[in-house]
């Protein structure tokens, strides 16, 4: 994955974004900007290095799948996540909207609640209709905002609480238990040697990097972020861009929710994204992507996450206990946001 | 004694970064005295008193209050002090009640540490009762009016033992009702003996209420003056450093005269209502002409821009384009009706500071640009490396943001961000303030051609000879209402300035 090409869509200025023949004005001050911008890539090279002296078993396949399934729903939920973070919003609610519709795909992929006469129409039911449902309640999360200018992190909540009620009044709180192996290849099926949950997570990173950088919406949400009143007076649709960065959002938390029940083969309302909002958005911080919106990195959220499960499973596998990972978690965030004040000042 | 000032700042400098804010600035307040501060945006009074209430810290200078060097470090310092600063925006805290407020830092506390709330009541409802103000204390101040608020945030300052009030544009959100409320309280505070340092722009305040006049421009203190001395002409000519004698001189603009005869009409707008500032505006706009829209501050010349431009609600009056009534809710209506808009405020309303030139120009013509979403880049650089050339934007290359640029270059940025969509009529609010002699003349002569070219042109501009030089007709607005419509040939800086110092509605 080079960086120069995909990897930091920044609403400019960036070193790797350069035409080649625009002189840099201040080459020092380009060369520092550049090693912070890469400071999440170096960071991740730097563990990957470090578990390759000190790991055993590291350079192993199933090492690379385990971490990797580890983050698939982290990443996923991120990449909404960013888009939200973006334009200076934030979304609390993704770990409810995925309880609802992990909630309520079972219904649907086994028949019970509605029989599409085959299985894998069936199927379609089931992972459509829940994804759609979030994104109908990211709909109304960017409704509040957008609307009546409610403060994100007020507006998500409302769903953060209710959403999971929701989910545990569909189910009346019990444990949906099923076996589907073909609905859950979403999860459980292998390509190429890695998990096709692996595949998903990398056409969201790959769609949201390009959607970003390439298209009208991903120009006007980057401008919503970066100066408001000013995205308004140039004719952006702030209203329709805001709630449009919600849908997504919703719709990622969806797909998320269907892979966690995929791999449990079973739905626990109570259970299905819990705390996944607080990774995703320290998945966010330490990918680079700025809090205050305005300017966002989707594959800088995967190597956050990526860097927070490696930083994990280092010290797992060299028998610190988890406890004392959570510690290092805070203290990685904490970094992350020291490097972004840098960049500010 | 009475002779005596209460407050003497003398010889004061400030500079930010390397532009003098004030020059040698200087102000004298006597004991009980009302003073009008007046001047135009940049002239200086805000940093005066700033640097009074101990905001910033002046480079040189002296500043005497009763007879004593004087250094507040904060306003709140200068507070205990005994300088009060009432600002525009209430600083006090809506949601807590009257008492908390007038109390707020310096509570009444018992030995334990606890609050007297009955000793405090008690003392706020006093307080109020010698303003003439009877209301229920233990309400939340945002309970009432802003009249109201006002008040108790100058019952706020007197209970420090204030012996100067700084009042600073206090009755720009009051109606007329409220403004006689607040002035009987400055008439009050003067029998106290209390002195008050009066900022407005509405002219007819300043002679309603104030005694002394000190007049401030480019942070230079240019005429003190009892209000009897002066009138208003003499005043505006003072504020905006316009001789009388010699208003008529060679141009100061590179603004040329129109070379064609106007064409249709694009723009009208009738009996327009905006807010609280805008009561009465009419004005009407040809293809190939440069309108000038002119006004002191607080004339509600920004609000009716906005207003056609569909950025702030309208509450009354009709909006035409090309004979057509219109609607505009947001921006996006208006610029997808062929209208531009330049605000004044480049850095918060204009630039998006981290994006490149070239997306900041782009960014109301990318859905033109487009195709099914996906912004078509060949177009996008061929058009903007187009404008760049065209208009002489400098800048190291398309990528670089924005915020690097100078103002002038800025500004011609977000000119070109309206050209490139090819606009029946663009808005220019202040389209050279804060740029350089050098831009500021391209900039104007850009707008000349493009008016040449068929575009109409509103433009408001606080710098009369822009508009005298630059307009091809001229609309004064004072107090929200348009009160004077000059052609060309008419049009000169003593009428202009005789209009907006007191012309009436015809």
């Amino acid at each position: 994955m080079s960086l120069d090409s995909s990897t930091t869509v920044a609403t400019g200025g960036t070193a790797g974004l350069r035409p080649p023949g625009g002189a840099p004005p201040a080459t020092g001050f380009r060369i520092g900007l550049a090693a912070r911008r890469l400071g999440a890539l170096i960071a991740l090279a730097v563990l990957i290095l470090l578990n390759l002296a000190i790991t055993p078993h590291f350079a192993t396949m199933q090492t690379l799948s385990v971490n990797l399934t580890q983050i698939c729903t982290i990443v996923i939920v991120g990449v909404g996540m960013t888009l939200v973070i973006a334009t200076g919003g934030i979304d609390l609610s993704v770990g409810s909207l995925m309880a609802i519709s992990g909630a309520l795909a079972p219904g649907f992929f086994t028949g019970a609640l509605f029989h599409g006469g085959n299985l894998y129409v069936n199927i379609g039911f089931g992972i459509v209709i829940p994804v759609m449902v979030a994104g109908l309640f990211g709909l109304f999360n960017g409704w509040l905002v957008s609307s009546f200018r409610i403060q994100p992190i007020i507006a998500t909540l409302i769903l953060f609480i209710a959403g999971r009620g929701i989910a545990q009044v569909w189910t009346n709180g019990d444990l949906q238990v099923f076996k589907a192996p073909e609905f859950q290849a979403i999860a459980l099926g292998h390509v190429l040697g890695v998990p096709f949950q692996v595949w998903i997570m990398l056409v969201f990173v790959i769609a949201a990097a390009w959607m970003l950088r390439k298209t009208v919406f991903g120009r006007q949400l980057l401008a919503v972020g970066g100066n408001e009143p000013a995205a308004r007076l140039a004719g952006v649709p702030v209203k329709r861009v805001k709630r449009l960065v919600y849908v997504i959002s919703g719709l990622c938390s969806g797909v998320a929710g269907l892979i966690v029940i995929a791999m449990n083969s079973a739905a626990d309302a109570n259970l299905i994204g819990m705390g996944v909002e607080l990774d995703a958005i320290a998945a966010v911080a330490v990918g680079g992507t700025l809090l205050s919106g305005g300017r966002a990195t989707v594959v800088g959220t995967l190597i956050g996450a990526l860097i927070i499960q490696l930083v994990r499973y280092t010290l797992l596998a060299n028998g610190v206990p988890d406890a004392a990972a959570l510690i290092a978690k805070a203290a990685l965030i904490v970094l992350a946001v020291w490097l972004q004040r840098q960049e500010r000042a | 004694m009475a002779n005596e000032p209460l407050l003497s700042m003398h010889g004061i400098d400030k500079r930010f970064g390397l532009a003098p804010a004030l020059v040698g600035a200087h102000l004298d307040v006597l004991p009980g005295e009302v003073m009008a501060l007046i001047g135009q945006n940049g002239a200086g009074k805000s940093t005066m008193i700033k640097v009074l209430n101990g905001f910033v810290k002046h480079d040189a200078g002296t500043i005497q209050f009763e007879g004593k060097p004087w250094a507040a470090a904060s306003p709140e310092v200068a507070q205990r002090a005994g300088i009060s600063t009432i600002f525009q925006e209430i600083n006090l805290i809506p949601f807590r009640s009257v008492v908390e407020n007038i109390y707020l830092g310096r509570e009444i506390r018992n030995r334990a540490g606890f609050l007297r709330w009955r000793q405090m009541t008690i003392a706020a409802k006093t307080l109020l009762d010698e303003f003439g103000i009877a209301i229920d204390v233990e309400a939340p101040l945002g309970h009432y009016s802003t009249a109201i608020q006002q008040m108790v945030a100058i019952a706020r300052a007197v209970s420090f033992n204030a012996r100067l009030v700084i009042m600073d544009e206090s009755t720009s959100s009051l109606d007329d009702h409220e403004v006689q409320v607040l002035f009987a309280t400055i008439r009050r505070l003067k029998q106290q003996g209390v002195a008050v340092i009066f900022v407005s722009h509405k002219l007819d305040e300043l002679y309603a209420v104030c005694d002394r006049v000190t007049v401030m421009r480019d942070g230079r203190t240019v005429a003190v003056a009892s209000m009897a001395e002066m009138n208003k002409l003499q005043l505006v000519a003072t504020m905006l450093g316009r001789d009388l004698a010699e208003v008529r001189k060679q141009g100061a603009t590179a603004f040329s005269a129109s070379a064609r005869p106007p064409g249709a009409e694009v723009l009208a707008v009738e009996n327009l209502a905006v807010g609280r500032r805008v009561t009465n505006a009419s004005l009407n706009v040809r293809r190939g002409e440069i309108v000038g829209l002119a006004g002191l501050l607080g004339s509600g010349r920004t609000e009716t821009a906005r207003a056609i431009f569909g950025a702030d609600a309208r509450g009354g009056g009709e909006i035409r384009l090309n004979g057509k009534p219109v609607t505009f809710t947001e921006p996006h209506d208006a610029i997808a009706s062929g209208i531009g808009f330049c605000s004044e405020d480049r850095k918060q309303e204009g630039i998006i500071p981290g994006m490149s030139v070239r997306e900041n120009m782009t960014l109301a013509l990318l859905p033109a640009l487009s195709r099914s979403g996906l912004v078509d880049e060949a177009r996008q650089r061929k058009i903007v490396e187009r404008f760049i050339a065209d208009i002489g934007i400098k800048c190291s290359s398309p990528d670089q943001p924005i915020r690097e640029l100078s103002g002038g270059n800025q500004q011609k940025v977000l000119l070109a961000r309206w050209l490139c969509m090819n606009p029946e009529l663009l808005i220019f609010d202040e389209p050279t303030r804060g740029i350089d002699v050098g831009a500021k003349a391209e900039i104007q002569k850009l707008i000349r051609r493009l008016a040449d070219d068929g575009l109409g042109v509103l433009m408001i501009s606080s710098e009369l000879e822009e508009i005298v030089e630059g307009a091809d007709r001229t609309f004064v607005l004072r107090d929200g209402r348009t009160v004077s419509t000059f052609d060309r040939a008419e049009a000169s800086e003593a009428t202009l300035m005789d209009a907006m110092a007191h012309g009436t509605a015809a």
